[in-house]
């Protein structure tokens, strides 16, 4: 396992911040706020949970915490540095500490290497020892994500979606890496066999202490993996909180909307208590967001207000930020809806 | 055989009987699935689960008549209403097709032409199956749009399928599919592709436009809390044979057959926060490799060696049939 354990510079400040993050990209159609304003604090060893629908800016939001985008404006800082302020040689330490892992296993890995090759390509990039060290660390690597040996051998089409996204995991693991953005890693995964990758990722995490940013649009894998959550809507950030209170008290209308829309297994004499929030139409495009609150098109609560100033970042309970004129710590304005049908009803 | 509901006089809408598909490959046959039997009432919502491979899709499209006839092997019956639809004429499949069975896909970008206005494949669809005439098949399909919730069908239906959004496609692709007033439509995956707050407005509109036509419902998915939410019977499939076929709650509080719970253990949603998640191991068996026995039996936890013999789909408490040899000894674990 030793050749897996994290680089020995300990005793520094692995805190992720990133500080009014924008990210923009122009088209022939005009500018994409891809990610329009977001500040959040990952911290060492933690699993933070993106979750978004899609055009919310959760997959550009996950490249640059990777560093594979730059920013349009605004900062991410690793260790409290930003990576333009470093060295040359801090840069590389950097970029092999922060590592990302895709939805799609299958088109990670290069159909014509076999599996072993795969997995050292990335020491080989960074000149990580000689070639025998590479395979050492390549097959610890493959036996820590619990594939047998042989399948070093194979090649990418003999092996099962679950089997190739372990594949993926062991190829980063030997880079080291301190963070590793998970980009709807279980996603193409049969759900039979999602509990079983998840599990390797929390296990991972507990020996090695990496922190993740697990990057999902699926509430029952993020409120299951993370410690704490951020809901993301057209570019910003509508909610952070501690997994628990965000995915079963949330505040934000629309993250209590995306709560009420997944469907759940349950039989029907239970799922009745629900409250259902459906809400109309769908995320509107980025390349020109509402003005003020960018979810009041869609909000069941919208008031005039919203459409004229943009809702403060505030923390309603601690550690509980939510940006909505009308949020507090007793909760959203949909909460406060209910209570007063619920006191003319009596 | 698989008749669910109790007293009921007149057969079901849709009987599979034996269904058992196989693709020709040089040197042989790949079976896909083997004796699939159920029954869809009229107005009945039926899902069909199983992990990909164990062949949903494919009985999905074997009901329609959409398989390649020059590879693919069909045996048994598909009893539409009474006539097989296995040895009907082509042409009456056909008129049948898109009138009284139809389909909704995953994707609808792809099952859209993207040459064509919306409101000329609605109309085409129409005018094919009855004698309107061009007038009234375009009010028809209007109409069709705004009872699927698409604002200003009136303009709209001049539109081309790159101008909606992925959850008004698939709006459309329901219009298409219900213009006719198809007794029994097939919906495969329709839901995967889209956002779970548009996902939660396909399956209202899907459940309540069925509920007003009285149109059965064949819903193929991965997703149970789907299935919990929009249909009343479930059919559990598993490496192309149905291994439990029961009402959605049944299967819910207390499933019979260990896959069906298997695979309702594995939902994140079901476990404690940060515990460990339950997955079933290994993966379903490649046609060429199918075991003897029970082919769930490698990956199952409750396998004994009386697993080496092939079990039957056999009726179990009351309205339910599992494939199962311990299923009157296991006390298995639902979603609750």
């Amino acid at each position: 396992m030793n050749a897996l354990a994290s680089n020995p510079i300990d005793n520094r400040d692995d805190t992720v911040s990133v500080d009014d993050l924008v990210i923009h990209f122009h088209t022939r159609a005009g500018t994409v706020k891809a990610v329009d304003g977001v500040s959040f604090d990952i911290r060492p060893g933690e699993t933070f949970g993106i979750i978004g629908e899609s055009g919310s800016g959760k997959t550009t939001l996950g490249r640059a915490l990777a560093g594979l985008l730059k920013a349009t404006d605004g900062h991410i800082r690793y260790q409290g540095r930003e990576p333009a302020a470093l060295s040359k040689a801090e840069q590389r330490q950097i970029r092999r500490d922060y590592q990302i892992i895709f939805q799609d296993p299958h088109a990670a890995l290069n159909p014509r290497m076999t599996i072993l090759q795969s997995v050292m390509e990335p020491m080989e990039i960074l000149r990580d020892g000689d070639a025998r060290q590479r395979q050492r660390v390549a097959k610890e690597a493959l036996e820590r994500v619990g594939l047998p040996a042989e399948i070093g051998r194979r090649y990418p089409h003999e092996l099962s979606g679950g089997q190739k996204q372990r594949v993926n995991i062991a190829r980063t693991l030997t880079l080291k890496p301190r963070f590793i953005v998970c980009d709807e890693v279980v996603a193409a995964l049969d759900v039979s066999i999602r509990g079983s990758v998840l599990n390797l990722f929390a296990d991972l995490q507990k020996e090695l202490g990496i922190t993740y940013a697990f990057i999902t649009h699926d509430i029952s894998v993020v409120s299951h993996v993370s410690d704490r959550v951020g809901v993301l809507y057209l570019g910003r950030l509508m909610e952070v909180g501690p997994a628990a209170a965000v995915t079963e008290k949330p505040i934000h209308p629309y993250t209590q909307a995306l709560l009420s829309a997944e469907p759940l297994p349950l039989p029907s004499d239970q799922r009745d208590q629900r409250r259902a929030i459906r809400l109309q139409g769908e995320i509107p495009s980025p390349l020109a967001p509402p003005s003020g609150c960018r979810f009041r098109t869609r909000c069941p609560a919208a008031q005039a207000r919203c459409a004229e100033q943009e809702p403060a970042w505030r923390e309603v309970a601690p550690e509980h930020w939510v940006a909505c004129h009308f949020a507090d710590s007793e909760g959203g304005p949909l909460d406060r809806e209910q209570s007063i049908q619920h006191n003319n009803n009596r | 055989m698989a008749q669910t509901s109790e007293a009921r006089t007149d057969s079901p809408l849709l009987e599979v009987r034996d269904l058992s598909i196989s693709f020709a490959r040089p040197g042989g046959e790949t079976s896909i699935t083997r004796n699939v039997s159920f029954d869809v009432n009229a107005g009945e919502r039926v899902g069909v689960v199983g992990e990909s491979g164990c062949g949903k899709t494919v009985t999905g499209l074997a009901l329609l008549g959409l398989l390649p006839r020059r590879t693919a092997r069909i045996r048994g019956r598909i009893l539409f209403q009474g006539r097989d639809l296995l040895t009907m004429p082509a042409r009456e499949f056909r008129r049948l097709r898109g009138r009284d069975i139809s389909m909704i896909f995953q994707e609808p970008m792809s099952a859209l032409d993207p040459v064509f206005t919306v409101g000329e494949q609605l109309t085409e669809t129409l005018r094919s199956h009855e004698k309107v005439s061009r007038a009234e098949a375009r009010e028809r399909a209007i109409a069709a749009l705004e009872e699927v919730g698409i604002p200003s069908p009136h303009t709209r239906i001049d539109e081309y399928p790159y101008q909606f959004s992925g959850g008004m496609r698939q709006r459309v692709m329901i219009a298409m599919a219900l213009i006719c007033r198809p007794k029994l439509v097939i919906a495969d995956e329709p839901t995967t592709a889209l956002d779970v707050t548009v996902q939660a407005q396909i399956i209202d509109l899907l459940r309540s436009l069925s509920d007003s036509h009285g149109t059965a419902l064949l819903f193929i998915t991965h997703d149970l809390g789907v299935v919990a939410e929009t249909c009343s019977r479930l059919l559990t499939m598993y490496a192309g044979e149905v291994v439990e076929n029961a009402p959605v709650d049944d299967v819910l509080l207390r499933p019979g057959h260990p896959y069906s719970s298997g695979l309702l253990r594995s939902l994140p949603g079901l476990s404690e926060r940060g515990s460990r998640l339950p997955s079933i191991p290994g993966r379903v068996p490649a046609p060429d490799q199918m075991p003897a026995g029970c082919r769930f039996q490698q990956r199952c936890p409750h396998a004994a060696p009386l697993c080496e013999q092939h079990p039957e789909l056999e009726p179990f408490q009351g309205p339910r049939e599992v494939r199962c040899w311990r299923k009157d000894e296991l006390t298995l674990t639902g979603a609750v």
